[in-house]
């Protein structure tokens, strides 16, 4: 038995009204591959934070190779060995993948020699990447492939990984976990930090499984299935959504048509439409994968009449709606959820009760003549409270007091309690935890079976394939034809999302 | 060491304590601050805030004025709260205030000396679109160019003052004055007089249309969807936009609305305790507004109140100075502080306040 090379010991952090990690040990050994799961909230980053100098422990030890740690900064960390890859890339845009290395070392060789460098260890890890590049022209694969790089210049004895595979196509993900083994068998230990139980039973050799802070299992993933996985994550038992009977609707013009739509970017550095085309049908659902950035902000903001095109452009069974505006579209049956939540799809300071008028004032007819009806609209609050179970001391709070899941749910239960036609969904289950968003996909699927037409936008292949009767992908602002779930392969959803992706370098070193 | 944290849902009790206690605040510091300056503290306060109301020297002249000046500061503050909650800035209700009364006044020394029941009404109407038109500048090159209307409305109050100048100097000049500037005075033109309506109480048209203002935004606020679209965009412009708030007839509306009651309040000035068109018609009540809207937290009901203190402390402050001989740069700074203490505890609303100990 060899020593550890991180022990964590009866680690707790607090914020004000939150425990982070309460008591949490682990041990990590060398080429030891440990995934750290758990849902959104349960304290996974709090605890890497603390292993990565971000934060400072309110009681507990930690030890490296048998050391006391207490790193008191990220520099600090780095210098014991320890390197972590963010979720979110701190890259400059404009400057090359080399510059980018340089930037972040303490003591950068000359950039001819980083060059060559760089050159090596992707060339040894079977990472391709140009030294040269623009980081600005580089896939997100690519651009993590930079994170990751720069890491491992630094000879890492622990190397942490944020949800890396988050934003890459299912190629990317099977070149990043070869790295990772070839990593793991040079001695290097990973903590990797993911919620996708199936690539943890793929790749890890240990898991430990936090919930509410506190370490509640660990096992060998590989022993486990991610069913047994998810509910210890959980603390439920979880059930799949189930799709209700199909039934046949009377033929006719698509509940939603989207024909030729090519619109500019409101938001800055944003994603032009360009001629994108699709029809769904009653009682189908038509679910868009794709990379954050792709325009999926711009088609939800389209689609729900935020955004305005040509008339002909958006049509809901033969209507044209592509010039009206949102009320006018509530009007003929659409609802919509936009991806962020506080400040979007909900007002932060406002009441739950303020912020269901905000959106179903129309549909569920909540004004008299302009004076709003108050005690409607706070019956039609509660109900969505209660229907979709929202933890809230009530329905008068403001929605920034809930959290970001809770928040969720009312956004989603406010839209599809309107009886809607269409359903227009950013991101139903972000950041959600699994109950819950098993609950939302079940909600959305009930709503299919009742008749109406959903479009559902998100990141979550997963999510996408279970709910899904059919499949786009939308990149750089087009979409591809979409193709019905069944039947489709995870290679050919990776081709789908290739497109301008950056597959064929990943090709190149097979 | 202290540190700020966010509260989850704004405090209720601080929304309202806060006024209370900034008022507070303000006495001490101005206390204060009139002891440095070699006055009985106590004396200076109280011949501020107690001596117009009950002192029975002064009351019987300056408790009507309580009213006369709080009616235009009401009036002009409700518009401008409509604005400022929707994040529309409108800084000029001074001039939308000239301009209601020369566009008032225009109607009355039009007619002179017509005798007519229809007389003032349309100098009312006249008014509110004076100062709706001005306001409409800076709105239309808001929504078509996108130029800051806290600028142009701004600009376009020194602009309304020279007109105001060559109006009194010129056009309006009241021919039988023998040469003076200033027009005729409207209080002895029967048709277009706004008198004092009960003897003794300052009460007349404006603050009436005031009083009525404040309860018409109240309702417009509390249960009227474009209250809530108004909110809304103050608040979170995207989620307005989703809820299908057009933002620039927003701007329009709500810098239209402003105008027309400060146009509003410029006519009933001029109508009643100005009574004239001259050079020095504006004393600020535009300006003084805007303090007067924050200090009753953009909220009709609480801008009533504000209104009736800010005036208390200009009349008192007008008192101190020939009473006690403070220096009105002094009382300026008073009035000043209770602005500042008034968003200094405003942060107790959003924001606990938390003792911690040495990290």
């Amino acid at each position: 038995m060899t020593d550890p090379l991180l022990r964590l010991d009866g680690l707790s952090k607090s914020y004000p009204g939150v425990i982070a990690n309460a008591d949490v040990s682990l041990t990590i050994n060398p080429g030891e591959i440990h995934a750290l799961l758990g849902e959104n909230g349960a304290g996974k980053s709090t605890l890497v934070k603390m292993i990565y100098g971000l934060v400072k422990p309110d009681a507990g030890s930690m030890t490296l190779r048998g050391a006391p740690y207490t790193p008191q900064e990220p520099r600090a960390a780095r210098a014991s060995g320890v390197a972590m890859v963010f979720q979110h890339f701190s890259l400059f845009e404009a400057l090359s993948v080399a510059e980018n290395v340089a930037l972040g070392m303490e003591n950068p060789p000359r950039l001819r020699d980083l060059t060559t460098r760089i050159a090596k260890v992707s060339q040894d890890y079977g990472l391709p990447l140009d030294p040269a590049r623009r980081v600005g022209d580089l896939s997100a694969g690519e651009r993590q492939r930079v994170e990751i790089i720069r890491c491992l210049l630094a000879n890492p004895k622990l190397l942490i990984m944020d949800e890396p595979t988050s934003v890459l196509t299912p190629q990317e993900v099977a070149i990043l976990f070869k790295t990772l083994r070839q990593l793991a068998a040079e001695g290097t230990a990973i903590l990797y930090i993911s919620h996708k139980l199936e690539e943890i039973r793929t790749l890890c050799d240990a898991a430990t499984i936090l919930r509410r802070g506190r370490v509640v299992a660990t096992c060998t993933p590989r022993d486990r299935t991610a069913r047994e996985m998810a509910e210890l994550m959980v603390g439920a038992v979880l059930t799949p959504p189930e799709r209700g009977a199909r039934q046949v609707w009377p033929p006719g013009p698509p509940a939603l048509s989207v024909t030729d739509l090519s619109l500019a970017s409101p938001i800055p550095f944003g994603t032009a439409l360009k001629s994108i085309s699709f029809a769904v049908q009653r009682g189908e659902v038509l679910g868009i994968a794709g990379v954050a950035g792709n325009g999926q902000d711009e088609l939800l903001l389209a689609l729900s009449g935020e955004l305005r095109s040509a008339p002909g452009m958006i049509t809901s069974f033969g209507v044209p709606l592509g010039a009206q505006g949102p009320n006018s579209r509530r009007r003929a049956g659409f609802v919509a959820a936009p991806e962020d939540r506080l400040g979007h799809a909900a007002a932060p300071d406002m009441s739950l009760v303020e912020n269901a008028f905000l959106t179903a004032a129309v549909r569920r007819e909540l004004t008299r003549a302009g004076f709003i009806d108050w005690p409607a609209t706070r019956d039609y609050a509660e109900r969505v409270i209660k229907a979709y179970d929202v933890r809230t001391p009530g329905p008068f709070v403001a929605a920034r007091a809930l959290s970001g899941g809770n928040l969720q749910k009312f956004v989603i239960g406010r839209e599809l309690g309107q009886e809607p036609q269409v359903i227009l969904i950013n991101q139903p289950t972000w950041g959600v935890d699994a109950a819950a968003a098993a609950a939302i996909r079940q909600a959305i699927l009930d709503r299919a079976s009742g008749g109406a037409a959903v479009v559902v936008i998100s990141q979550d292949l997963d999510e996408l394939l279970e709910i899904s009767d059919r499949f786009a992908v939308l990149n750089g602002g087009r979409l591809t034809a979409p193709r019905p779930v069944q039947g489709l392969t995870i290679d050919e959803i990776g081709l789908m999302m290739g497109g301008a992706h950056g597959m064929e370098v990943a090709h190149v070193h097979p | 060491m202290f540190t700020l944290e966010k509260r989850p849902t704004p405090s209720r009790f601080w929304q309202f304590a806060t006024p209370i206690v900034a008022v507070i605040l303000t006495m001490i510091a101005g206390g204060i601050l009139f002891a440095i300056l070699g006055k009985n503290p106590f004396e200076a306060i109280r011949t501020i805030f107690w001596d117009p109301l009950f002192n029975e020297q002064f009351a019987a002249y300056s408790r009507p004025q309580l009213l006369v000046k709080a009616g235009p500061l009401i009036l002009i503050a409700i518009g401008l709260s409509l604005g400022f909650r929707a994040g529309i800035w409108n800084i000029g209700a001074e001039g939308q205030y000239i301009m209601g009364a020369i566009f008032g006044a225009g109607v009355a020394l039009a007619v002179y000396p017509l005798q007519a029941i229809w007389i003032f009404p349309a100098m009312v109407l006249a008014g509110a679109f004076g100062g709706w038109l001005w306001a409409m500048i800076p709105a239309l090159l808001k929504t078509r160019l996108n130029a800051p209307e806290i600028l142009v409305s701004l600009l376009l109050v020194n602009v309304a003052q020279y007109i105001l100048a060559w109006m009194s100097l010129g056009l309006m000049r009241n021919p039988d004055g023998g040469g003076f500037p200033g027009s005729r005075n409207l209080g002895a033109y029967p048709s277009a007089a706004n008198p004092e309506l009960i003897a003794g109480t300052g009460m007349h048209w404006g603050v009436v249309a005031a009083i009525s203002t404040v309860i018409a935004a109240h309702i417009l606020l509390q249960r009227h969807t474009l209250g809530f679209q108004i909110k809304l965009t103050g608040q979170a412009p995207r989620a307005a936009r989703f809820a299908g708030v057009n933002p620039r007839a927003l701007v329009m509306l709500c810098m239209g609305i402003s105008g027309a009651l400060a146009g509003l309040a410029g006519m009933f000035e001029v109508a009643g305790p100005a009574g004239q068109i001259s050079i020095d018609f504006n004393v600020g009540y535009g300006f003084t507004a805007i303090i007067v809207a924050f200090l009753g937290r953009l909220n009709p009901i609480g801008i009533l109140f504000a209104g009736l203190l800010m005036a208390l402390t200009y009349i008192g402050g007008e008192l101190a100075q020939f009473m006690l001989a403070l220096p009105s740069a002094a009382i300026q700074a008073f009035q000043g502080m209770l602005l500042f203490f008034l968003l200094a505890v405003d942060v107790l609303t959003n924001y606990r306040l938390r003792l911690k100990g040495a990290a």
